[in-house]
């Protein structure tokens, strides 16, 4: 039979705010471990959590970013469970009245574009974390290291509505895209500073109801999240066609295997005894706080996509990519500001620019080279100091060595050639050395252009510009 | 109020003007208390930990201040505070195995404002296992005595703390009062005891049981020490979230005002049967004494009152299992050996560090919280509970304060409710609806039964009416004179 894929995702992202979200302690990640602690973090006793205004102003613009209702009055709850990391034995976090509600992310998968709910967004606190003792010393042992706990948290819960894999890896693009935007969160699955849950069911397909769902969690990445939907996809339909039943549980992602495996079952699923917080007042975020944030978003990726598009004639696809990340939106703002064509700027953009940040793994923060230097580039090339080809070796060497392009083009001797009388007479030589190809081009063999241009650049070492080599060799065999 | 040729019949108000004058010493007033300590402690043991050292100390320092010519309202005076507040680099064990070894690694605010006063501690006093308790029967440690009979419970769960001032160790000493913790030891050992309003003093430090009605509240042998106390611990502290910002008055002048054109509610509730006869007389003792000082004297209604007891023990039960939660043998307390793996851990740690009434409210509170059961109990529950509060609004737009029994009767036995937990829980029966309405409460001495035992009286005021309780409190003080035991 076929089926079809109900998929909703429940994405943590941690808040990067310079403290933590109930005490002073640092958020800083990498630090040695538990020297961002204080007694309230670790859950001493007697303490008493006192809210990070930080913290809610972000989560509130991270809420009317993506278009959520937020609640003007609030509350925290308690979620119990025992665990090691969990020092106080509860997670302070949100449940019965969350920060906001009926959130919705429009995306485009295939060309199509759809709109994707979001249920809730939620504050919360991080745990810490366990360190086995195989690195530590003694592998008997494992240790708790607090540093995390108490990191600030914005669970954002979706809806239902993803019908593939290619819809919610959309989801989680635009979800990180408007986030980073906001500069409310790195947004690093692999560092953990944003994960994803998927809640996933398959049905026949043309039916209303729902399956019955597993929860698949520890994906560390995007791709990783795709993999194991369509694991579940699979496992799902096949487990159905057999006639067997999906049971509700929890799965872990295992990555090296590419398979999900099971964590635990819905009997064996906590009790969180969810109860309201009683060491916390309700919060109340009005209405003049929401206007506030709205007012201080910045031009957000859809937006700044549709003036891309209008304001520099580029394509939409083009746009997608560029703003898809905002330090490439702007490397590219800047390019063309600095005087390249925007659609030049564009293809070189979404090919070496972002070839280059992949192989480095880094950010542009801090760009090997800079927009001013592209623009720079791309002039040279629409004036005709170099050509296509030739730049793509500038290039090469302006990302080894950081030197300015015009530096690089007088080092390695690379002006092209656009003097027509010097080429001309490169051209004679060959026509005169090849009179078979000559021959054999009038009879109607014009593919041997190919030929001549190739030999031109050989005689001139590649130096000679090939719109006016292709011109030149246009006018003398045709004559 | 008896003369005194040491500080043991001396209250703190007098205490530390004899100090300051330089009439005595700090050193002498916590020397001479230690020693009162050392010979009775034997037989009353309201103290887990003693620091003598330490006390005698900081007397030195205070006298050191007093030289210099500073003055503090209690500069040098010593007190005594319950072990489940904390106090940088000394014991904090709440009275349970699971922290018998626990230091505490910073101070509750209400500690240092103590402190901060000038007073002088002299150690951490006993209490029920976690404040759960109403008779001090569930220290891990033994129970106290009541300075009256040792024969008979000091109440509790703060019943160290309220011996201690009793006995005449220390004129102040800190409770808290999560259902009656202050008011129900102090009318068992005939002192006064106030809880404050809920976000009067802050919780911050203070280990907790049932974070939605804890409160810090001090205890006196007269309603002036008492008000000098509050004066130093009350107050908005940024640590404590629920701690409420709004000026601390100066209970002292509440101290110096009367009770004209009170009007004091008498609610029919609180005189039912199963009320001794004796608790009675001295509740309508104390009505009489209001309206000879110029009070009108009024019956009232607080129809839901016989609800207290059931949504207390559902609210109080269900935080406490999640407060308690922390004490998982991970990170500090008593970890046991035995038990495989983290579970076994978890469970092994907590069976032997927790004592039966603290496992028993843990797993009430673990039930009604559970799936399925929490509209039933716990949102019914929270429900009832402004019911409760609004039945108090409702009274306050009548009358300045209310005056009932604090206890249905005087002190019992050793072992006389320990069988029976639910004969316990009703000891707190006037007790716990102030915890419930978040209002003050006081407790002063009434009067003594036939067989010589304390009984007191309660009062209660409207949401940060403090004055009021003091002003009424000290009216009625004035009208009576109360003994001290004899030990």
């Amino acid at each position: 039979m076929k089926y079809e894929p109900v998929i909703g995702l429940e994405v943590h992202v941690q808040l990067n705010t310079a403290s933590k979200i109930f005490c002073g302690c640092s958020t800083r990640f990498g630090d040695e471990p538990n020297a961002n602690t204080c007694p309230i973090c670790v859950g001493m006793p007697g303490v008493l959590p006192v809210l990070n205004r930080e913290v809610v102003e972000k989560a509130v613009r991270a809420a009317v970013a993506t278009n959520c209702e937020v609640a003007p009055y609030s509350r925290w709850a308690r979620k119990n469970y025992f665990y090691p990391d969990l020092p106080k034995g509860y997670q302070i976090s949100m449940y019965e009245l969350p920060l906001a509600v009926g959130g919705r992310l429009e995306v485009v998968v295939d060309g199509k574009p759809k709109t994707l709910r979001i249920h809730r967004i939620h504050m919360e606190e991080d745990a810490g974390k366990l360190v086995h003792g195989e690195n530590l010393g003694d592998p008997a042992h494992s240790y708790v290291d607090l540093n995390r706990a108490g990191v600030p948290l914005i669970e954002i819960v979706s809806e239902a509505d993803m019908r593939s894999s290619a819809e919610a890896k959309a989801y989680m693009e635009k979800l990180k895209s408007i986030l980073e935007y906001l500069e409310v969160s790195d947004c690093n699955m692999e560092e953990g500073s944003m994960r994803v849950d998927v809640n996933i069911s398959v049905r026949p397909a043309g039916q209303e109801k729902f399956g019955t769902r597993a929860e698949v969690k520890n994906m560390n990445s995007f791709r990783n999240m795709q993999k194991a939907i369509e694991y579940e996809m699979a496992r799902q339909s096949e487990l159905l066609d057999e006639g067997g039943r999906v049971v509700q549980e929890s799965r872990l992602w295992d990555a090296n295997r590419n398979v999900t495996v099971s964590m635990r079952s819905k009997e064996e699923a906590h009790d969180y005894r969810y109860f309201p917080e009683p060491d916390l007042v309700p919060l109340l975020v009005g209405a003049e706080w929401v206007e506030r944030a709205k007012k201080s978003l910045p031009e957000l990726p859809d937006a700044k996509r549709q003036r891309f598009v209008s304001s520099y004639s580029i394509p939409l696809y083009d746009a997608e990519v560029l703003t898809a990340d905002k330090p490439v939106a702007d490397y590219f703002e800047r390019t063309v500001q600095a005087g390249a064509d925007p659609k030049t700027a564009s293809n070189w953009i979404m090919t070496e620019i972002l070839r280059v940040l992949k192989e480095r793994g880094s950010e542009l923060g801090r760009p090997p080279i800079s927009p001013e230097m592209l623009a720079e580039l791309l002039k040279m090339i629409r004036d005709g100091v170099i050509s296509g080809k030739m730049a793509k070796d500038v290039f090469a060497e302006m990302e080894a060595t950081g030197k300015n392009p015009a530096d690089v083009v007088r080092e390695k001797g690379l002006v092209q050639i656009s003097d027509e009388s010097a080429i001309e007479k490169s051209i004679d030589e060959i026509l005169a050395a090849n009179p078979e190809q000559v021959a054999g081009y009038k009879g109607g063999k014009t593919k041997l252009m190919g030929f001549f241009v190739g030999e031109v650049m050989k005689a001139t070492k590649g130096k000679a510009n090939p719109a006016v080599v292709n011109k030149i060799l246009s006018k003398k065999l045709s004559s | 109020m008896t003369a005194a040729s040491d500080f043991s019949g001396d209250t703190a108000a007098s205490l530390s003007r004899r100090i300051s004058s330089g009439e005595t010493s700090s050193v002498n007033a916590v020397q001479k208390a230690l020693e009162r300590i050392a010979r009775l402690e034997p037989r009353i043991k309201a103290f887990i930990k003693v620091e003598n050292d330490d006390a005698l100390e900081e007397a030195r320092r205070a006298d050191e201040r007093i030289a210099k010519g500073e003055r503090l309202p209690l500069l040098g005076v010593p007190v005594a505070v319950k072990d489940n507040m904390l106090m940088e680099n000394r014991v904090a064990t709440c009275a349970s195995k699971i922290l018998e070894n626990f230091r505490a690694p910073y101070s509750a605010t209400a500690v240092k404002k103590l402190r901060a006063a000038g007073a002088v501690i002299l150690g951490k006093t006993n209490m029920d296992e976690f404040a759960m308790g109403s008779s001090t029967e569930n220290s891990a440690f033994g129970p106290t005595r009541n300075p009256w009979n040792v024969e008979t419970v000091p109440g509790g769960s703060s019943g160290g703390s309220a011996a201690a001032v009793a006995a005449g160790y220390c004129p102040i000493s800190l409770g808290s009062d999560t259902g009656g913790s202050i008011r129900q030891p102090a009318a068992f050992c005939g002192v006064v005891g106030l809880k404050p309003t809920y976000g009067r003093v802050s919780r911050f430090g203070l280990v907790a049981f049932a974070s939605s009605l804890d409160q810090i509240g001090p205890f006196g042998k007269t309603v002036e020490d008492v008000a000098l106390a509050m004066n130093a611990i009350g107050g908005y502290d940024k640590m404590d979230s629920t701690s409420v910002d709004r000026p601390m008055p100066d209970l002292s002048e509440a101290l110096k005002k009367d009770v004209k054109n009170f009007v004091v509610g008498l609610p029919r509730e609180y005189f039912v049967e199963g009320v001794a006869p004796e608790v009675r007389k001295a509740v309508q003792g104390a009505a009489d004494a209001l309206a000879r000082e110029g009070a009108r004297i009024e019956e009232i209604s607080l129809p839901h009152t016989e609800y207290a007891i059931a949504v207390y023990y559902v609210i109080a039960t269900a935080e406490a299992s999640s407060n308690l939660a922390r004490y998982d043998g991970v990170k500090y307390g008593h970890r046991s050996g035995g038990g495989e793996g983290l579970e076994g851990m978890y469970s092994f740690s907590r069976t032997e560090g927790f004592g039966p009434e603290v496992r028993r409210r843990i797993m009430l509170g673990t039930y009604v919280l559970s799936s399925g059961y929490y509209d039933a109990y716990y949102l019914k529950a929270q429900k009832v509970r402004t019911l409760i509060l609004n039945d108090f609004r409702e009274a306050f737009k009548k009358c300045r304060v209310i005056l009932t029994p604090t206890t249905p009767t005087p002190p019992f036995k050793f072992g006389e409710k320990t069988a029976d937990p639910l004969q316990m829980y009703l000891s707190d029966i006037f007790t716990i609806s102030t915890n419930l309405a978040g209002i003050p409460g006081i407790c002063v001495p009434g009067g003594l039964s036939s067989e010589g035992l304390p009984i007191g009286v309660q009062m209660m005021a409207g949401h940060f009416d403090e004055e009021s309780l003091i002003t009424a409190a000290a009216a009625y003080e004035r009208t009576r004179s109360f003994p001290s035991p004899k030990i």
